[in-house]
């Protein structure tokens, strides 16, 4: 029985077999993303263990297929037991065995990649503030903020995934109760005036959201939009309720202050409410990542190239302050030309409109070298390999035409004339060689 | 006699091919020629007029020469630089010609399009409340997203988007409607006005010149009066502001821009258009030496004066060099010889004759076929590769920057591996399986040419970086060598299926060359991915994205190692890896043009409308040949009558390390 599992773990037709659907995978998954846009395909196809099938009009979730996750640890687990099986270290061998450890090295690196790379933004706008965070592209928190103290807040953040989930949420360092009355996952602001029926309006009897309501609108999968979840929160105190707050990144990302200006005051000013003799802002804001330094834009350049509107290049000059290591300096980052620091790395991301504002993606990867390695590895193994057995199979050809083409009565001067090791190039590109050829093999064969 | 024809077919081809070196004669007494070499900016870029003609002709027209009209008696075929300098100076007259076409039924006879030939209709053909009316609809249109606009507006947008062009085109040079607008201003502004311009009966156009240089100081100075409060002549600053005006609206229509920069050492790419360059005038109250040769050069071609216009051509060009421009006129000169020499279309006539000559050994295995075909293979490959390197140091930039270039490239790339196996075996595979994918990659990339410029500069994120260029380049290796494995897997099955020729011998060589060629095409596929992963890591922090290119790189590294283990394992023979080769090729032209196909992702650089049918047709031609060799072993043709099946002859090829 454990023989036949062993074999089963350590067989090529397993290996076959992953290969074979992995393709089918990969395929669909690309197909996919037409639809349903890259981050849901990727969650549904290669970020799951399944791939699950949901008949319309019911909400079954029948496993149709491995996912990205289940595919890439069978072949790992396959590739590994097999290695520990056969393993018997021969030159001729060397090739494969490198190939095999630098594909282990580049899943293993990916899994790493998986479960601990971190990616975030950071908008800077030139010589504005200087930033010592950056904020999740898709996730968010509630952010209860105590500003009493004149000198320093003190910071109360819940994700969005307990907002959704929960109806109530304490906290130790708050004397009061959230109570999620309503959670969108993404919404839509409507003036008093709108009268489309949404099936859900989110409104409130405190700030913004008194004047302003947001609607339920169908979740975005699209690349170039995101989803603005709303909520309604109630603050309820052990002296009763303190009032229902509306919180929605439209409030915290976006600047409805220009579409909006008669509500321009009401926007620009944080949601806050006082209790107990002390003030809290509230705010759903995407999380919060801090950094012991902070980042500066000076100038954004957007060059494009003459007569046309094709962007040639840009980059930001940023200024870089990190007190703890007394290190301040000027840096340049530009397409292609990112700035690896303190773990972490920005990329010119992306600007806005007008040209004073740049937007940098902070990558935080931990594992961000093994593929550098893995695809050293794997090139040398295969090249290796590839070229013992093309060099073998070379000597053999050479031998072989020359056993069949040259008469045996003149092939003592021939090696005389040429020298007895030319490669088999040399032969056939050599103009003597088309009367020799009369005699091919595949004539006589034919 | 034998032993020689091969040369002497190489030879008569070589001849062939040096004879287009020499520049042609003059087809007039004009130097159209010259005047095509004359740098000018376009599309970010340097170019020569001849390219910006090619250009343009080709996405309004299509080809890079217009035919003349059926009632022109003389028959002389228009090079693309002569009709670009008919639109620009005798519009009048390139109106006339049937250059748009109309390809949709619907839209055809909406337009009345009947009798043009092959739908083909001239400025004049159309009817100008109609084409209001279409230009309405093509705005919206060109909101819609790609994928979803139907072929009627396609061809509508294409239609008016090309009109719209044309116009640009036709006031490049010259201002098209000097006349009336001289005529208008004299009745305004009287004997005043028309004093100031040029000489009655020379060109309008250097008459307004004229009347600009006159009327520069006054308008300058009534403009100062004017702003300072006191007494000014309200006819000066009145023309003065009609000239604003009119040259502000040719500054955005106006196309290449051909008045190069004032102080090049200054800023080198500052060139600008005809309008633009006139609106500097008006503050500088210098007209740009260039335009006045520009005047120059058109009112002599309008007027058939050839030895006018061939001294201003000339001074044209040595002012160019005077101004430390040297290096533009190279650059325009260069490109403009790459045109003409069109390597990459005589390197496809010669693919052509060497399939031909190859196929030819197959049927009476005559040697001098074969060698004939092997150096005509050489010498279109030695084309092909002067191509690519023209492009490359003219561009300055890797082989593959766009999808054009990785035509030319996977083509090449196949050649190489081909005349490689045509060295070892020597039995006409390499032949006909480097000359056919040569062939068909080339004629890919001539379709794929008629969407613009080849050379269009990079977007900022594509821009030049070494792991960009290395992993481009070795993809698109991969490319190549999995769809010779295909070619030559195709090759067995046709002949093992319709033919007695595979024998035994034959079979295992192809099965040899299919093995060794994807055990090469795993190499480059599969570093050229990670290293395209290395590359979006260094770019924007990500070493893999689940862009559809990506996977596309993937399904070939893949597909690849499958095959390899599945031979090993023994799970396959000789036909499983040839219907799984073919199956490569499907997999190779989905990353390489159907992904780009989907709309979506980072690299939809690329996307082709009418390309899909073709995908679609090749895919099906695959599945076919696939499902032909699963036929049974005893109907091939090649085995029916012996009991030396290929499959007892067991897997060839393995490698020692079948176990790991």
């Amino acid at each position: 029985m454990l023989n036949r599992l062993i074999n089963f773990v350590t067989s090529l037709r397993l290996t076959v077999a992953c290969l074979a659907m992995a393709i089918v995978l990969v395929f669909v998954g690309t197909l996919a993303q037409v639809n349903l846009g890259l981050y849901v395909t990727q969650e549904k196809y290669f970020r799951s263990l399944l791939v699950f099938w949901t008949p319309s009009g019911s909400d079954w979730r029948i496993p149709v297929w491995p996912g990205g996750y289940l595919l890439g640890w069978v072949l790992l687990v396959n590739l590994i037991a097999a290695h520990i099986k056969r393993f018997k270290f021969t030159w001729r061998k060397s090739g494969i065995f490198l190939t095999h450890v630098g594909l282990i090295l580049l899943l293993a690196g990916q899994f790493l990649t998986e479960v601990f790379q971190v990616e975030s933004f950071m908008r800077l706008e030139e010589n504005g503030e200087a930033r010592n965070y950056s904020e999740d592209a898709r996730k968010n928190e509630i952010a209860i903020v105590d500003v009493t103290h004149p000198n320093h807040d003190t910071v109360v953040a819940i994700p969005e995934a307990m907002l959704a989930a929960q109806n109530e949420i304490r906290h130790p360092h708050l004397p009061f109760t959230l109570r999620t009355k309503e959670y969108v996952p993404n919404s839509f602001p409507s003036g008093p005036m709108d009268t489309n029926s949404s099936p859900r309006r989110l409104k409130a009897t405190q700030g913004v959201g008194q004047r302003l309501a947001f609607d339920e609108v169908a979740i975005t999968a699209k690349m170039d939009d995101e989803n603005k979840p709303a909520a309604v929160v109630e603050v309820v105190s052990d002296q009763g309720s303190l009032g229902d707050w509306v919180v929605t990144t439209w409030l915290t990302k976006y600047r409805l202050e220009r579409s909006l200006p008669e509500l321009r005051t009401l926007l620009q000013s944080p949601q806050q409410f006082a209790f107990n003799g002390r003030t809290y802002q509230i705010a759903l804001r995407p999380i919060r990542y801090y950094k012991p330094y902070s980042i500066q834009l000076l100038d954004f350049t957007h060059a494009k190239y003459r007569g046309t509107t094709v962007p040639k290049d840009y980059s930001s000059r940023i200024y870089l302050n990190n007190p703890e290591a007394k290190e301040t300096r000027e840096v340049k980052i530009y397409m292609n030309n990112p700035l690896r620091y303190g773990g972490e790395t920005y990329y010119q991301a992306s600007f806005e409109p007008g040209d004073t504002v740049s937007v940098l993606q902070v990558v935080r990867n931990p594992a961000w070298l093994t593929p550098y390695f893995s695809c050293t590895l794997v090139g040398l193994g295969l090249i290796v390999q590839f070229t013992m057995h093309l060099v073998a199979f070379l000597k053999k050809a050479t031998q072989k035409i020359r056993s069949k083409t040259v008469p045996s009565g003149k092939r003592a001067d021939l090696a005389a004339g040429r020298g007895d090791l030319e490669p088999a190039g040399a032969a056939a590109g050599a103009t003597g060689s088309a009367k020799t050829f009369r005699t091919s093999p595949k004539r006589r064969n034919s | 006699m034998k032993k020689w024809l091969p040369w002497i077919v190489t030879g008569g081809f070589a001849v062939w091919l040096l004879s287009t070196l020499r520049p042609p004669p003059e087809a007039t007494d004009f130097h159209v020629n010259e005047f095509g070499r004359l740098p000018v900016l376009l599309n970010g870029r340097i170019q020569p007029f001849d390219s910006v003609a090619r250009n343009t002709l080709l996405s309004i027209h299509g080809t890079q020469t217009v035919r003349p009209p059926k009632e022109d008696s003389s028959k002389k075929v228009l090079s693309a630089t002569e009709w670009l300098l008919e639109v620009m100076t005798k519009p009048e007259d390139a109106d006339r010609r049937k250059i748009f076409r109309v390809e949709n039924i619907d839209l055809r006879n909406l337009l009345g399009a009947r009798e043009g030939r092959l739908g083909q209709m001239a400025l004049t053909d159309f009817d100008e409340e109609k084409l209001m009316k279409l230009e309405t609809d093509a705005q919206k249109i060109a909101e819609k997203a790609a994928q979803q606009r139907t072929g009627y507006e396609r061809d509508l947008l294409h239609l008016v988007e090309s009109l719209m062009l044309y116009h640009r085109v036709k006031s490049s040079l010259r201002l098209s409607d000097s006349a009336p607008f001289l005529a208008s201003i004299g009745k305004q502004l009287g004997e005043k006005a028309v004093s100031r311009m040029g000489a009655e009966g020379s060109d309008p156009f250097l008459r307004e010149l004229e009347l600009f240089r006159k009327s520069f100081a006054p308008g300058f100075e009534a403009l100062r009066q004017y702003e300072a409060g006191g007494e000014y002549n309200k006819e000066d600053l009145g023309l003065f502001s009609t000239l604003f005006h009119r040259y502000q609206s040719l500054a955005n229509r106006a196309y290449p821009l051909i008045v190069p920069p004032v102080h090049p050492d200054h800023s080198r790419d500052a060139w600008s258009n005809i309008g633009t360059s006139l609106m500097e005038s008006l503050r500088s109250g210098e007209i740009h030496p260039a335009i006045n040769h520009f005047a120059v050069m058109a009112s002599a071609y309008r007027d058939g004066r050839a030895a006018d216009f061939n001294r201003a051509v000339a001074e044209h060009k040595q002012w160019l060099a005077s101004q430390g421009l040297g290096l533009e006129v190279k650059k325009g000169w260069e490109e403009a010889l790459f045109n003409r020499l069109e390597p990459f279309y005589k390197s496809q006539v010669i693919y052509v004759v060497a399939l031909l000559l190859g196929c030819a050994f197959w049927l009476n295995f005559s040697e001098p076929m074969r060698r004939s075909g092997y150096l005509l293979l050489w010498l279109a490959f030695i084309i092909h590769t002067g191509g690519l390197l023209f492009r490359m140091f003219h561009e300055g930039r890797p082989p593959v920057t766009n999808l054009y270039s990785s035509a030319v490239f996977v083509g090449w790339g196949a050649v190489v591996l081909g005349i490689f196996l045509e060295r070892i075996f020597r039995d006409g595979i390499g032949i006909v399986t480097a000359s056919s994918v040569g062939f068909i990659t080339l004629i890919i990339a001539h379709h794929l040419s008629l969407g613009g410029d080849t050379m269009q500069m990079l977007q900022a994120v594509l821009d030049t970086n070494i792991w960009l260029a290395t992993h481009v380049v070795i993809i698109n290796i991969g490319y190549s060598a999995t769809f010779l494995a295909g070619a030559l897997a195709i090759i067995f099955i046709v002949r093992g299926l319709f033919t007695r020729s595979l024998t035994p011998h034959v079979s295992k060589g192809l099965t040899r060359m299919v093995y060794g060629t994807i055990c090469f095409a795993t190499l480059f596929t599969f570093v050229g991915t990670i290293l395209g992963g290395i590359w979006a890591d260094q770019s924007w922090g990500r070493f893999w994205g689940w862009d559809p290119k990506e996977n596309g790189a993937l399904l070939i590294v893949l597909v690849n190692a499958l095959i390899l283990h599945a031979r090993w394992g023994g799970m396959i023979r000789e036909r499983g890896l040839m219907a799984l080769s073919v199956f490569g090729n499907i997999v190779t032209v989905w990353s390489w043009f159907g992904t780009n196909m989907l709309g979506v992702g980072l690299h939809s650089y690329g996307f082709m409308e009418k390309g899909f049918k073709w995908l679609l047709a090749f895919v099906i031609s695959q599945v076919i040949v696939m499902a032909l060799a699963m036929v049974p072993l005893s109907y091939w043709a090649s085995f029916r009558n012996t009991k030396n099946l290929p499959e007892d002859s067991g897997p060839t090829g393995q490698p020692v390390a079948a176990s790991a």
